[in-house]
């Protein structure tokens, strides 16, 4: 078969494959954006897995998403919408409440119903955690050097870096290396004295990591996710219209108004290599694709041992990638709902409902839920990330009815002694019964229950070992050393490969920055080759 | 004495901030939660109910109702037939603008005006002879403005027979067994109605209203969100972006119909009506162009980074003050409204312009006070409205 050649061909139509793309066919590069499955979107997808009812299989929230992606990629002309999530709902283990709503003096008489201490300690964390984001922020949003070379240009980069660090207030920078060195639960067992409160601060440095509150590197995983900003607000989410599929559609729309070429149901067997030079793709059917530039928007398991012959790379790197740690722990259960649970107390409201809810009352109730996982099972009693989206966006589910999201921990990709496909079911009830417990009442509203296990997302997205970041967020694999020391600037040992996915900096999480950076880095070796 | 509109019983109720602001001598609520953002995009993605009872309300009747009107009127009223509103303006004698505000025609000669001021005085002195009545009904009637892409599908479901309504059209129906009148107009920029109610069936209809709406997503909203929206909607407010001429102090506060972007009202070469303010309008130069700006939201990060501050984006509308400036840091205009849009992600802003520095896509300077000090911030010109959805008018 003919094929049309390509200046680009980026492999995933996940959201950092169409962001890359999109910027790639903005430079002026014929691009083709290749996506496996039926739809763009990777782990970004909106499904009506039941009539009437939207469900956000997978990833189900924004926040981290660059400002420069947005208006790069002039999202808003193409139905940007990332809808407020305005309030916090974590119910405690004696069944009270914490409810926040985003005002300042409100919620500080709602921390204070459970310690008058914590109240004011919100703020003062709220605050040294600004302080730590804005000022690691700028390592964030830019290409670390490459800790291995010799290029005096990168040694520059290093240096500046570190006079950078040493220019901060020194208690900043003491915050930060607690935090990305530390424990979530040491810094907040400093502020904080109430379980709520330490629970649920503690759930973002958990979130999607095999970590429990107390090990360290949980500070890490909890700094990460304050990088969310929304509208100047950090440490905000957002519900983007038609859930993370919807923002995917944006970014497809985004693509293709610049040129860019989509093309579905493209299984992208391997990565056409002549003489340590990319040349094209090969199909899974055959087809060949050619172009001077391949890009991989797949972690990078299968970027460097799948998609390309590891004979063909050094062994270092395919040693660093063999062992990169996956390990993918987080499973989603999702549910259409009859109507709104009910909270005790909270009965005929759901101005609650307006954000997540937070099942993780106590570091204790975290830290057990993660035990379980240390020795190769699911949670008895899971951590519950929790939104009932249909509040935030109606056209989620049937007028009257809930859509629900639950991103659940923890769920081992590797059972002991069984596997996902037995235990589906089994641990779809758990989460199920916990529901129950929190909202009594809760199983007589179910009309349909979707639990996606870390296999599944293994098998349906292509994520290695289920892991939602492509990659764990452990220090040895973040900044200079993700994916892999030496090649953490996008480009691989094979001329014209080169790689876009969250496994390469900064991360994951709906961010679109590596998708971003790669495509600098394409364009510049571009036009530094021409 | 500050009074309550009628549906006060409902949105004290709602109100869980107990923020009010005084409208038009009532309670009228700036938001009914913590987050105004929130009931922002009820409007823009579901639906947002705004009580827009404080308004004046004028009944203008009898057999001179239409030669009154057309007279007094900028925009021509023997054009607008039964069962139709126009949005529409007065003017003084030298062309300036009293006051802006819709008028409906809900048969051929009788005619409801909505406006933000009082005008029972100024209404009554321009009868001159004429066989009109016109009657205050501002107390008798409450309103709610039910605004965004589900609005539609409430009103369907509230009244039938209004679904098809025109833009800008207006009937008088029921809403189960309460008499109403539904016109298709709003304050926000997207598909919206307005319900108009005898105030001793204000709280039924609220209950009906929200019985249908809420399971579809409706919430009540308030001034703070209504500002973001009429923003992005270009939508002028007296008293922010103009002041009516009729408590100007001097002419550099006084505004012709086409300094405030409203001269489509007229076509004076197709119009034979002698209303007040022709002649000065004929002759008018505008010293001004009423257009929007949008701020560089790169400019406007780094000016608060450079200084160490988190950019801030404020979704309370700032109004009026801020100056525009040219490349010579000369002075060239203003904005009287200012917003950051969660829609288009970066602060815009209704603006006065000298004409030639009015081109869309013309750069300007915007000056901020961040830190009690001075920043000009690079923006640029842009046509009004910011967003303008195909539903609003489909």
């Amino acid at each position: 078969m003919a094929a049309r050649n390509y200046d680009a061909v980026v492999i995933g139509g996940g959201h950092n494959g169409l962001v890359h793309g999109a910027y790639l066919a903005k430079a002026g590069l014929s691009t083709l954006i290749l996506e496996r499955r039926h739809v763009v979107g990777g782990a970004a997808i909106t499904e009506e897995l039941y009539p009437g009812f939207q469900f956000t299989t997978f990833s189900y929230a924004l926040s981290l998403l660059r400002p420069e992606v947005i208006h790069e990629l002039e999202l808003t002309k193409h139905g940007f919408m990332p809808l407020d999530m305005p309030s916090t709902f974590a119910p405690t283990e004696d069944g009270d409440y914490l409810f926040l709503t985003g005002d300042k003096g409100a919620d500080h008489h709602e921390i204070a119903r459970h310690s008058a201490h914590d109240a004011d300690a919100y703020t003062a964390y709220s605050h040294m955690m600004e302080e730590v984001v804005e000022a690691i922020r700028p390592l964030i949003d830019s290409i670390p050097p490459d800790i291995t070379s010799k290029d005096p240009e990168e040694r520059a980069r290093m240096a500046a870096i570190g006079s950078y660090l040493a220019d901060l207030p020194p208690k900043t920078l003491h915050n930060m290396v607690r935090l990305l060195t530390g424990s979530a639960a040491d810094v907040l067992e400093d502020y904080f004295e109430s379980d709520i409160m330490q629970g649920w601060l503690a759930s973002s440095g958990i979130i999607g990591s095999k970590v429990g509150p107390r090990s360290q590197g949980s500070g890490l995983v909890l700094l990460y996710h304050s990088f969310g900003e929304h509208d100047g607000a950090y440490g905000s989410w957002a519900f983007h219209k038609g859930g993370n599929g919807g923002f995917t559609q944006v970014l497809a729309r985004s693509a293709e108004s610049f040129g860019a070429e989509i093309r579905l149901s493209a299984d992208v067997d391997h990565v056409a290599v002549d003489n340590g030079r990319a040349t094209g793709v090969v199909l899974a059917d055959g087809t060949e694709i050619d172009a001077g530039i391949v890009v991989s928007a797949l972690d990078p398991r299968l970027t460097f041992t799948k998609l390309v012959d590891p004979l063909e790379l050094p062994a270092d790197l395919v040693e660093n990638v063999r062992r990169m740690k996956f390990q993918g722990t987080s499973a989603k259960v999702n549910f259409a709902l009859d109507s709104n649970p009910t909270y005790p107390g909270l009965e005929g409201r759901s101005d609650h409902y307006r954000g997540f809810f937070n099942i993780g009352p106590s570091l204790d109730y975290l830290e057990r839920a993660f035990d379980d996982a240390k020795y190769g099972w699911y949670s008895a009693k899971p951590y519950i990330d929790g939104a009932i989206q249909s509040n935030v966006d109606p056209d989620m589910a049937p007028p009257g009815k809930a859509v629900m999201s639950c991103f659940i921990q923890y769920a081992p990709y590797e059972l002991k002694e069984s596997d996902w496909d037995t235990e589906r079911d089994p641990f779809g009830d758990v989460v199920q019964a916990q529901l129950e417990h929190f909202f009594p009442g809760f199983g007589d509203l179910v009309l349909h229950r979707e639990v996606v296990t870390p296999l599944d997302i293994e098998r349906t997205v292509g994520l290695t070992e289920g892991n939602i970041f492509a990659g764990e967020f452990l220090a040895p694999q973040m900044f200079f050393f993700r994916p892999a020391p030496g090649w953490n600037q996008y480009r691989t040992p094979i001329h014209g490969y080169y790689q876009c996915g969250s496994g390469t900096h900064p991360g994951g999480c709906v961010m679109g920055a590596p998708g971003r950076f790669a495509a600098q880095q394409v364009i510049k070796d571009r036009s530094a080759a021409s | 004495m500050i009074k309550t509109s009628p549906f006060h019983q409902r949105t004290s109720e709602a109100n869980q901030t107990g923020l009010w602001s005084h409208w038009a001598g009532y309670l009228s609520a700036s938001r009914y939660t913590a987050s105004t953002k929130f009931e922002y995009y009820a409007v823009r993605n579901a639906a947002g109910v705004f009580d827009t009872s404080p308004l004046h309300k004028y009944r203008i009747t009898g057999p001179d109702a239409e030669l009154y009107l057309a007279g007094l009127l900028t925009r021509d009223i023997r054009k607008c037939r039964p069962g139709r509103a126009q949005y529409t303006t007065w003017l003084d004698d030298d062309g300036f603008v009293l006051e802006d505000g819709v008028v409906m025609r809900t048969a051929g000669d009788d005619f409801l005006l909505t406006t933000a001021h009082a005008n029972k005085g100024f209404l009554d002195d321009h009868r001159l002879g004429k066989s009109v009545v016109i009657e205050d009904v501002s107390a008798d009637h409450g309103a709610l403005a039910v605004q965004g892409p589900l609005s539609g599908e409430i009103i369907k479901h509230l009244s039938p027979e209004a679904t098809d309504l025109p833009y800008f059209g207006v009937t008088e129906t029921k809403a189960g067994s309460i008499p109403v009148t539904i016109s298709r107009t709003g304050f926000t920029g997207d598909l919206g109605y307005e319900i108009w109610v005898d105030s001793s069936h204000a709280v039924d209809l609220w209950d009906r209203l929200f019985n249908i709406g809420t399971p579809m997503g409706a919430i009540p909203i308030g001034e703070e969100a209504l500002q973001m929206l009429r923003i992005e909607a270009g939508l002028l407010l007296i008293d922010v972006d103009f002041k009516s001429s009729r408590f100007a102090w001097n002419d550099d506060q006084r505004h012709t119909l086409r300094e405030v972007g409203l001269g489509w009202m007229v076509r004076l070469d197709r119009d034979d009506r002698a209303f007040v303010g022709r002649k000065a309008t004929e002759q008018d130069t505008p010293r001004w162009v009423t257009t929007g700006i949008v701020v560089d939201w790169q400019a406007w990060d780094s000016a608060y980074r450079s200084r160490g501050l988190i950019p801030e984006k404020d979704h309370a509308a700032a109004l009026g003050g801020m100056m525009l400036y040219d490349s010579n840091v000369e002075s060239i205009g203003h904005v009287t409204s200012f917003v950051y849009s969660p829609l288009l992600q970066r602060h815009i802003g209704i603006a006065r312009i000298r004409p030639e520095h009015s081109t869309p896509g013309a750069n300007v300077s915007l000056e901020v006070t961040i830190d009690h000090r001075y920043e000009l911030i690079d923006a640029s010109v842009t046509r009004l409205p910011f967003y303008d959805p195909e539903r609003k008018t489909a």
